[in-house]
């Protein structure tokens, strides 16, 4: 089963059609011939798996989906005895206790992970399927979250049938614990919708009464009109204050317990001292009224904090995934009979012995008993092609099975393991964190001080000179002085910029990372799966001069046709529509594949395989060029002779080398730092043009080289994608994780991309400038503002009437400049 | 004029009803999920059962 990360390629234009499988749109093999009618018309299909999926499909009437659908299906996968039998495990009583929430009589939930989901059509595919199995009560999937939540009867469904039916239309669903975490979160948003529903609805109200009372201010207006709507505002205004506005005074709260002062603690005294003395003017029917101030004030802030947790949560919600990254399932070989049986990967133990088939995850860290496979460690590890394996070598948990079955014995679980060790140095990481310098909160902090300071003074001074004037020029200065546009300054500026960067398909997670943005001075990246694509390319063939180019191509592609690994699948894409059969093809410890074709046994594999199996020799000039040379190669040998030599290197993003260079010319240093070899990374920052290139890094010695850039007051940007780079990640001032990475990095980077182009890290920090240029100016204006304001005030020159129209109008202006980071 | 002192009560009913509809909808999950309905109702059940009867026909 394909557990690596899929990418699906766009749908083909009809001229292109014809080669591609009409399900998953993959080219069509040249020696394969199915094909399938579907709306009236022959489809062909890549595979065996394809044509079950879409017969399947068909089947169940759901031809509909191939009509409106916008995207590519997954490539399907036959429903082997295999998956059956694993799926089985679920009905199990102690596995079901985990997953499954009971509700009354025989009826249960379930929540399920979807993979393979690419576009709307898919979900209402996995509904309809779902909905049609006997005994399902409900089905509901979730876009955003990729999630599905099935009611059913258990008395009439097993959970295994659910999973297989989604199996069996070319999904992969497993079901999964909702955390108590994610339960909380769920709570929290829905606190947070009802609170800005509430906000927004009372507050138009308030603002259209406002509108009377400004009007009647200009033409006239009865007095007792005009106290009946102030009355009706405060009214109004009281649910806002006393719960909307809610968490900024618990927050302010808490941080006062603390002793520290955040931008809550102004906001919190705005709002009520606003609220405050607008009650007393309407009690006292003197004075005047800011209760519009208030409630737009509290629903602008609260709409820019739902935002940004809202962009959070959404990533966040991939955190389950990362249970996926081990499996839940192991094959527990018995220590008397040698039988496997499943169990649940939890239930492993020290010392006992697994079978681990190609295309399984590994389950438990542990070493190699019996047979040689090539294992997938790049998750991990950052090493882009898999490891060769053979018995006594260690195996980690969560790398991935390539070539060959495994016995392996177990010899760490749980806490024990190197992803435990991962883990646990990500939240080490996060606990460093460099404390971020929230320019607003210091601004804010003292400017507010400062304002208490003068209120006390010019209302002590008043009281001395004029007791009858002392409260209203007081309060006037209180009111000139509310650091309403200075707090709206920065979160107008960053919800703008969030949700015109969710439009460009950047995630920002924290929003904290656009003002740490401009001043990294380091760009990290890591090399595989972010500057390259992380799949290996066929880039040389050299042959000997005996040979034809093509001869030894299809050659390879025979035997390769025979093998899972990378390399394989890189090579067979590349061979043409010449097709040679080979049989008898085996796999030999060591790194190579033997086989016959046209009774001519032929060898590929590693240069010791070639030269130890087939007593092959090779040019002295490919054996330099392997010695110095940043690829992988594979020789191809017949009996004695080697015959071509093909040479795979990772290939390097479109735009890498634009984006590097976009970043030098801004001025930050561009360094690269990999867990691969350092001759491959040598080449890949030859090609980019980046200095600094550091190889064979774990994840450790990446987070103490960021930790000694840090030392020497660099400021660093990680940009990466794998399970070993989520470390740096967590660990750096700030950072990027691309499209296609692991969960575990996604989860602890700054901004995610979500569409798998490297320019778009220049786009952040173009986003991250405008967005800084536009919180300055506004931050700018209010400070203007309130300075010039203070002393007029102080003075006893502004009238509150007049103090509470430039409030507005100020902090009107500061958001209309917020505004203009959306377009 | 003191037509007002009917109408603002009416309009706070209506405030009322509708603070009361936004918190059912909050609470019974409507926003919990803002891009999935967008799709959803172009693909609704009813085009495939009528492709079945299409079929039935032929």
């Amino acid at each position: 089963m394909e557990s690596t990360v899929a990418k699906y390629p766009e749908l083909p234009d009809a001229a292109a059609l014809d080669a591609c499988c009409f399900h998953c749109g993959l080219p069509l093999p040249a020696d394969l011939d199915l094909s399938l009618t579907i709306d009236g018309a022959e489809r062909s299909m890549c595979c065996q798996g394809c044509l079950a999926v879409a017969q399947a499909i068909i089947a169940a009437g759901h031809e509909n989906f191939y009509r409106v659908r916008t995207e590519s299906a997954p490539t399907g996968q036959l429903l082997v005895p295999e998956f059956i039998r694993d799926s089985e495990i679920y009905d199990t009583a102690a596995i079901q206790g985990q997953y499954l929430h009971q509700l009354d009589g025989d009826s249960c939930e379930v929540s399920l992970i979807l993979e393979g989901i690419t576009c709307a059509a898919c979900i209402w595919l996995i509904e309809q399927t779902i909905a049609s199995l006997p005994g399902v009560e409900q089905v509901r999937v979730n876009y955003a979250s990729q999630r599905a939540l099935v009611r059913w009867n258990r008395a009439r469904l097993k959970l295994s049938e659910i999973l297989q039916s989604i199996h069996r239309i070319g999904y992969r669903a497993l079901p999964y614990n909702p955390q108590q975490q994610q339960e909380s979160h769920h709570r929290q948003r829905r606190q947070q919708q009802r609170r800005l529903a509430v906000a927004g609805v009372f507050g138009m109200q308030v603002m259209m009464l406002s509108i009377s009372l400004y009007a009647g201010a200009w033409s006239g207006m009865e007095a007792s009109f005009m106290q009946f709507f102030r009355w009706l505002s405060l009214g109004l205004t009281l649910p806002v204050v006393g719960y909307a506005a809610l968490p900024f005074f618990t927050s302010a709260w808490r941080d006062l317990q603390q002793r520290r002062i955040s931008m809550d603690l102004p906001v919190s005294i705005a709002i009520l001292v606003a609220f405050a003395s607008s009650c007393l003017a309407t009690v006292s029917g003197q004075g005047e009224v800011y209760f519009d101030s208030v409630v737009m004030f509290v629903f602008f802030l609260s709409a820019s904090r739902y935002f940004e947790s809202m962009a959070r949560q959404r990533c966040a919600a991939s955190v389950e995934r990362l249970v996926q990254a081990l499996p839940l399932t192991a094959l527990r070989l018995d220590a008397v009979t040698g039988e496997a049986s499943a169990v649940a990967a939890s239930a492993l133990l020290p010392g006992e012995c697994v079978l681990i088939r190609p295309g399984d995850t590994v389950p438990a860290d542990g070493v190699i008993r019996s047979g040689f496979s090539a294992l997938d460690e790049s998750l991990l590890s950052g090493e882009a092609n898999p490891l060769d394996k053979v018995p006594g070598d260690r195996l980690l948990g969560g790398s991935i099975n390539v070539t060959n079955p495994l016995q392996m014995e177990v010899t760490a679980i749980g806490a024990d393991t190197v992803m435990a060790e991962i883990q646990r140095s990500i939240e080490r990481a996060q606990a460093d964190k460099p404390p971020l310098a929230r320019l607003a909160d210091r601004v804010a902090a003292r400017f507010i001080g400062l304002v208490l300071l003068i209120v006390v003074a010019v209302a002590a001074y008043w009281w001395l000179r004029d007791s009858a004037q002392w409260f209203e020029t007081a309060l006037a200065v209180l009111i000139v002085s509310c650091p309403c546009a200075l707090s709206l300054a920065t979160p107008t500026a960053i919800s703008a910029s969030l949700g015109k960067m969710q439009l460009l398909g950047l995630l920002v997670k924290r929003a904290s990372a656009l003002e740490t943005l401009h001043r990294v001075t380091h760009v990290v990246f890591d090399k595989t799966g972010t500057l390259t694509r992380g799949a290996p390319v066929l880039e040389q063939i050299r042959c000997m001069p005996s040979f034809a180019v093509d001869e030894c191509l299809a050659i390879a592609a025979a035997l390769e046709r025979h093998s899972a690994h990378p390399l394989a699948r890189a090579l067979v894409s590349k061979a043409d529509a010449r097709q040679l059969v080979a049989s008898e093809v085996s796999s030999v410890a060591g790194g190579g594949l033997q086989g016959t074709i046209d009774a001519r046994q032929y060898r590929i594999g590693s240069v010791e395989f070639v030269t130890r199996e087939a007593g092959a020799t090779l040019p002295p000039e490919w054996l330099d060029d392997l010695d110095g040379d940043a690829q992988t190669s594979v020789v191809l040998a017949e009996e004695g002779r080697a015959m071509a030599m093909f040479s795979f290197a990772d290939e390097l993003r479109d735009d890498a080398v634009d984006t590097v260079a976009a970043l030098q010319a801004r001025g930050k240093t561009v360094v690269l730092m990999t867990g691969d070899r350092l001759a491959v990374a040598r080449q890949v920052a030859r090609q980019c043009g980046i200095d600094d290139c550091r190889a064979e890094m774990t994840p450790q010695a990446k987070i103490a080289a960021v930790r000694a850039l840090q030392a020497a007051s660099a400021v660093v940007l990680m940009v990466g994608d794998g399970i070993n780079d989520a470390p740096v990640l967590a660990g750096a001032d700030t950072s990027i994780a691309m499209a296609g990475a692991s969960s575990l990095a996604k989860v602890n980077a700054d901004i995610v991309l979500m569409s798998d182009h490297l320019a778009s890290v220049g786009e952040v920090f173009d986003m991250a400038a405008r967005t800084r240029r536009i919180t300055r100016q506004n931050m700018g204006w209010a400070l203007l503002y309130n300075f010039g304001a203070i002393p007029a005030a102080a003075m006893g020159l502004v009238a509150p009437w007049l103090a509470a129209l430039g409030m507005s109008l100020s902090s009107l202006l500061v958001v209309v400049n917020a505004l203009r980071l959306t377009r | 004029m003191e037509i007002i002192y009917l109408l603002i009560p009416i309009s706070l009913l209506l405030l009322g009803l509708i603070v009361w509809i936004l918190l059912w909808a909050v609470r019974s999950g409507q926003y919990d999920d803002m891009e999935g309905p967008a799709h959803r109702i172009l693909m609704d059940e009813d085009q495939v059962v009528e492709r079945d009867d299409e079929q039935a026909k032929k």
